[in-house]
């Protein structure tokens, strides 16, 4: 089969990559191994300093509304973090502190939100903080499976009883200015976020979970749906094997599923991701990159691979796939002419493209315009 | 050293992550509470299971084995094969007369075919829907299929000097759907093989494929089946033929789960079973041509069953689609319809199948489509029943858009 451009990896970075393409009018595919790190998502955009008029229309064509504030939102420990372009579900504030005393809630047998440890934290800002457990019968059914009562299975019930949350968040709420819940919220409708903050009588801020989390699903499933509707081909559960590469070029691709049935096109972009992901993978010899065997940059002993002390910097976090000035990835020192690194495959190669959701945008954006920019050759 | 024993097993459960997006698209999690959710039922239960035999979980029969966890986990777990395996392996209950009932799809065909228009008159009696429900628990408010009153298999009989007269050749594994239950999906792939000058043989002698009676637990059935099957596509197979078929399920079932699920060795025949829709597109990609009947027009909605996703393959049935001119094409988001095979027909999983099918079933009443494309039997049987909408093989869809030498 022949495309123009043929992604592979499936989350923030081919998305943007493939949407934009799409739109220009090329054909793609995306060939996604599994679902990819958009399930961990915070709901914020790490290192966007900036918010583009063409990302946040391209998100709100999606059913994606972002809103650009710099400042600093809530953290799952009670902490802050800098924060900037965002999903709806995260209140930013301009300073560490949300106000003088705060309603945590979260659900009885839940035991993915840590509300002692949220609590703990705001007091060290000067919040005073209690904790409520809700005990919703329509939640009895999920008790039942303690160890499978996560943020999605929440969610989905949510969807459809966020009212009596609100209810008993009007009875339960006394003098406090804030009310804290999980981000388990707005799965499949966002507009309930606005009508929960609307409907209780004090700021509601929506904080992160343990994983999955309920706005990185949502994200992944709205991008996914656009690029669907625009005409891209969403290859899911298949996985690149290799590929023919013939006079510094891609020719191909092999993946696991299609077996002899190449993919062909004029473009390939990889954004495989990082070690999770399996896009760069580690021996105790070499840290290399599985689909075309491309250049990795690191450091050639193992023991500066990493620091022994291991909450400190990692070194091997920062390393990536090697790529020249155009983002094209380099084999044996050349760049291949046709095949482009995008997202966290780069690690920390690209300083400049920034890191997380940043680098996934730029980068994805940025290969995206070459592809689309008239050729001379 | 019993080490190796304990911490690692042929489907990978030792490469879990524990980062629970599984659980995230289980459609079964989603509306029954009893089932323990793919990472617990597959490798978080499968660690212990390997200790003792004693933790094994008789919910993991609420699986439905659409492989959904499979396709969304990020570190390549094979989780429904650890789930399908530790049921066969460690599943002692004895399966009931229901379930063998309802898994001997080849046997009950050749039973009903000779009878066919009093078995489907029987089969839609309120009587005796509530008899079966009494007796077997096979839920009342279930539509049967129909049986056809001539075999596929007579019919490809006579027309095999026809069929020989091509130059190019395939085998067809048409499984038991067509056989005793809609010919008119075979027929109509020999329509279109045909116009592009390829002629179709029977298999010699097929089974039922036996995904039944891999998820009932009928695992020396399933072994027998897969035995003889893989035997007589390899004897095709070494004749130089592809083996085509038009069920993603029994496709599924014979490329993969002989050998991952039953330890059947595949490896000479597996890469020449192929979909029926795969093989047309390659031989069109390369250059042959169909000509399609200039007023033709459909809206048609693709939905793309579980184990179409698993395989990969969904894509060569909307390219196809897309291809015909006058076709109105929307892709369904791919979701579970809830059937998966002969769960929905039992009456403890027809709330769970309907429930996990909803999604779906609005969506196709929004689209309002003319009819619905789908490879797969089972998922037609409940999206026409829950819907009222038709369902065809995007195969049929193709048959009926294309010209052929009798339209001239």
């Amino acid at each position: 089969m022949k495309f123009n451009t043929v992604i592979i990896g499936g989350g923030l970075a081919s998305l943007v990559a493939g949407i934009t393409l799409e739109k220009a009018g090329k054909s793609t595919a995306i060939i996604s191994t599994g679902q990819n790190a958009l399930h961990f998502f915070s709901g914020s955009f790490e290192s966007m300093e900036e918010a583009p008029q063409r990302v946040t229309d391209l998100f709100a064509e999606a059913g994606i509304q972002l809103h650009y504030n710099p400042g600093v939102r809530l953290m799952p420990m009670g902490t802050f973090r800098k924060s900037t372009l965002s999903l709806e579900d995260i209140s930013i504030f301009p300073e560490p502190a949300i106000g003088h005393k705060a309603l945590i809630v979260s659900f009885a047998g839940y035991h993915d939100f840590f509300c002692q440890f949220l609590a703990e934290g705001l007091q060290k800002h000067g919040v005073q903080c209690s904790i409520k457990l809700l005990n919703l019968p329509e939640l009895e059914a999920l008790e039942q499976s303690p160890s499978e009562m996560r943020s999605v299975q929440i969610a989905r019930t949510m969807d459809r009883i966020w009212e009596n949350v609100v209810r008993e968040i009007r009875i339960l709420l006394r003098d406090e200015d804030t009310v804290i819940l999980p981000q388990v919220f707005g799965l499949k409708d966002t507009s309930v976020l606005s009508r929960i903050r609307q409907g209780v009588p004090a700021q509601v801020v929506f904080t992160g979970t343990l994983p999955p989390s309920v706005p990185g699903i949502r994200t992944q499933m709205l991008l996914k749906r656009r690029y669907e509707l625009l005409g891209g081909i969403y290859l899911m559960g298949d996985e690149a094997t290799g590929a023919h590469v013939h006079e510094g070029k891609i020719h191909s691709i092999v993946t696991h599923n299609l077996g002899n049935h190449f993919l062909e096109a004029e473009n390939f972009i990889l954004a495989t991701g990082a070690y999770f992901s399996k896009g760069l993978r580690s021996n105790p010899f070499e840290i290399c990159e599985p689909v075309f065997g491309l250049d990795v940059e690191q450091a050639a002993e193992r023991s500066d691979w990493y620091n022994p002390e291991f909450m400190r910097e990692q070194p091997y976090m920062k390393y990536g796939v090697a790529t020249d000035a155009t983002l094209h990835a380099l084999k044996g020192g050349e760049p291949l002419r046709n095949l482009y690194a995008i997202g966290s495959i780069l690690g920390e190669t690209r300083p400049e493209l920034g890191t997380g959701g940043g680098l996934a945008i730029r980068s994805a954006l940025a290969v995206a315009d070459q592809i689309l920019k008239p050729t001379e050759e | 050293m019993k080490l190796q024993e304990y911490t690692s097993s042929k489907h990978n459960f030792e490469e879990c992550m524990k980062c629970t997006v599984c659980t995230a698209y289980c459609p079964v999690l989603q509306v029954n509470p009893l089932y323990p959710g793919p990472k617990q039922a597959g490798p978080d239960g499968e660690r212990l299971r390997l200790k003792d035999p004693f933790f094994f979980n008789y919910a993991l029969k609420y699986c439905l084995n659409c492989k959904r966890c499979e396709v969304a986990c990020p570190s390549g777990v094979k989780v429904a094969d650890l789930i399908m395996a530790a049921r066969i392996k460690y599943d002692t209950s004895k399966p009931k007369w229901r379930d063998r009932l309802l898994a001997s799809t080849d046997f009950m065909g050749h039973l009903a075919r000779p009878v066919a228009p009093i078995a489907n008159a029987v089969t839609s009696l309120g009587i005796t829907k509530t008899m079966m429900d009494a007796m077997f628990k096979i839920d009342r408010r279930r539509t049967f299929p129909k049986y056809s009153p001539r075999s596929f298999e007579a019919w490809i009989g006579r027309h095999e000097k026809e069929q020989a007269a091509f130059s190019e050749q395939v085998a067809y594994f048409h499984g038991c759907y067509v056989n005793y239950n809609y010919p008119r999906l075979g027929k109509d792939l020999v329509k279109v093989l045909n116009a592009l000058g390829v002629g179709v043989q029977a298999l010699d002698k097929e089974k039922c494929c036996g995904i039944a009676f891999i998820t009932n637990g009928l695992k020396a059935e399933a072994m027998k089946h897969a035995t003889h099957n893989v035997q007589v596509l390899g004897k095709a197979v070494d004749k130089g033929l592809m083996v085509l078929t038009t069920s993603s399920s029994c496709t599924l079932t014979m490329r993969d789960e002989y050998p991952s699920l039953l330890g059947v060795d595949n490896s000479h025949m597996r890469d020449f079973v192929m979909m029926a829709t795969r093989y047309i597109y390659e031989k069109l990609e390369k250059g042959a041509t169909l000509r399609f009947k200039p007023d033709y027009h459909k809206k048609v909605a693709y939905h793309t069953p579980c184990h179409m996703e698993k395989l990969g393959w969904g894509i060569f049935s909307e390219k196809l689609l897309r291809m015909i001119p006058g076709v109105e094409f929307t892709m369904l988001d791919s979701a579970c319809c809830g059937i998966a095979g002969t769960y929905g027909f039992k009456r403890e999983n027809y709330e769970a199948s309907q429930a996990i099918g909803a999604p779906l079933f609005e969506q196709i009443k929004a689209v309002n489509p003319d009819v619905v494309a789908c490879d797969c039997e089972t998922c037609k049987w409940q999206i026409e029943m829950s819907t009222g909408y038709s369902v065809m093989n995007p195969i049929s869809i193709l048959a009926e858009a294309i010209l052929c030498e009798k339209d001239k």
